[in-house]
């Protein structure tokens, strides 16, 4: 196919257009279950009472600009992203921990060259932030921004301190599980999903709204990090593994025999 | 946590894992999402660069500071540089087009896109789409990303033959529709209210 009667921006084109149906196979992915993720309006979280829309949400077919995404690649990455406790002359006060996985599609097949990017709070509970004002110290050391891409085995690491828990307003002594927020892109503008990561056994998690939002026990768990013993350094950092799941592609007969990943 | 699938099989025998939830991305989003030029989709000095403006509000038509805008789309000849497109991956003549924005609102809810306009494009049904860019929101009290799409104010008969814009209850399209500013166009997003934006599940 040619690309010169995509040339004109839109005023020229029309249904008549010479696109081959053919020519234009797209993969589609699947929908989660309804219970995966949080709904938009969770009252128990005051701050979606103003912001989670009320109308129901139109059905974006996936079309060329949901099925190709941002393939942003190492350039945005510096030598120490990965390791937040190397990032400032001395190192960061707090258990030293390393968070591993690998991030994978809803097929199972890993998710390679993909950035993933997390923000913490410190080893007290504070984030270095002009809006975190509550009484526990700022740690010098530490920034608490960590960037890393998977390998090609889906596969990231990353080398950070154990995050405090730390007191919200929601609701009467609210306190905020410990977590590390990450964000992934996977290879679609479909797979793009902002989610936390928490530790294993937390006993905040009964009041917490935002890890409850999440309405299926199972999903839920998929938000709780495995202590690994396996990655655990002796004399050196506890190992956490924290595997994410982008949703997969429906199966279709065009893609039999897809080895593109 | 998550079951591993090992040896990896093959697309269509595969049992599906269940995918991670969405959580929010809290009040503190600046420190890991924030890059320099994250809101430059283009280079500066991009010959026929626009910057793409708007503010979020919410329910009580108050700016949202402490959101996040991306943004996604084609480049000026409608293509991807991405290989699942099926015409194939191609880098655009643009010189550093990277396809894909982010802009933080500031205390004003205000966020703002230097990018250059995309083209039609070609859809599976032979339906072209009209020039679009996709949108994701995110902030605090959003528990899962937003979604929805910016379409520009020139292109109305391209517009008005859209098959996402035509999927869209008539009365509620407008605000999809970015209008003219000086320097490109500007689109104000509405979380909830009597002009709540149209949002999409993706």
């Amino acid at each position: 196919m040619t690309t010169d009667h995509l040339r004109s921006t839109g005023s020229g084109s029309g249904p008549g257009d010479p696109v081959r149906p053919g020519g234009l196979v797209l993969p589609r992915y699947r929908h989660d279950d309804p219970d995966t993720h949080p709904p938009m309006l969770h009252p128990d979280y005051g701050s979606t009472n103003l912001r989670a829309p009320r109308q129901p949400l139109a059905l974006l077919p996936h079309r060329l600009t949901e099925i190709t995404g941002p393939l942003l690649g190492t350039g945005r990455l510096g030598e120490l992203d990965h390791d937040l406790t190397r990032q400032h002359d001395g190192e960061p006060l707090g258990q030293r921990i390393i968070v591993h996985g690998r991030v994978l599609d809803g097929n199972g097949r890993p998710v390679p060259d993909t950035l993933v990017e997390i923000w913490q709070p410190n080893a007290a509970g504070r984030y270095r932030h002009a809006g975190d004002n509550w009484p526990a110290p700022l740690d010098p050391n530490f920034t608490g921004v960590g960037r890393a891409m998977t390998d090609g085995d889906g596969h990231y690491r990353f080398v950070t301190v154990q995050p405090g828990a730390y007191p919200w307003r929601n609701h009467p002594n609210a306190w905020r599980p410990a977590h590390i927020h990450f964000s992934l892109f996977g290879r679609a503008f479909t797979q793009r999903l902002v989610t936390q990561m928490y530790f294993p056994g937390d006993p905040l998690f009964f009041q917490d709204p935002i890890f409850n939002s999440v309405r299926d026990p199972l999903a839920r768990e998929r938000l709780v990090s495995r202590y690994d013993h396996a990655v655990t350094e002796p004399e050196w950092a506890l190992g956490f593994e924290f595997d994410i799941v982008l949703r997969g592609r429906e199966a279709t007969p065009f893609e039999d025999g897809d080895d593109d990943d | 946590m998550t079951e591993r699938s090992d040896p990896t099989p093959a697309l269509g025998t595969t049992p599906t894992l269940g995918s991670t939830p969405a959580q929010t991305v809290g009040p503190y989003l600046h420190i890991g999402l924030l890059w320099p030029d994250g809101p430059e989709v283009v280079p500066d000095g991009t010959p026929g660069a626009i910057w793409i403006r708007g503010q979020i509000f919410d329910g009580a038509g108050a700016p949202v500071p402490d959101a996040l805008v991306e943004t996604w789309q084609a480049d000026p000849d409608g293509r991807f540089d991405h290989p699942d497109d099926p015409r194939g991956a191609r880098p655009s003549d643009v010189p550093g087009f990277r396809g894909f924005g982010r802009s933080a609102t500031d205390v004003d809810g205000r966020y703002g896109i230097r990018t250059v306009k995309p083209g039609s494009l070609p859809g599976p049904d032979g339906v072209p789409e009209a020039p679009h860019l996709n949108l994701s929101i995110f902030a605090r009290g959003l528990l899962h990303r937003l979604v929805t799409r910016l379409y520009f104010p020139d292109e109305e008969a391209a517009n008005a033959a859209d098959p996402v814009l035509g999927s869209v209850d008539p009365a509620r399209r407008a605000t999809l529709v970015a209008s003219p500013a000086p320097d490109g166009c500007r689109l104000d997003i509405h979380l909830q209210g009597t002009d709540e934006t149209v949002f999409f599940a993706v």
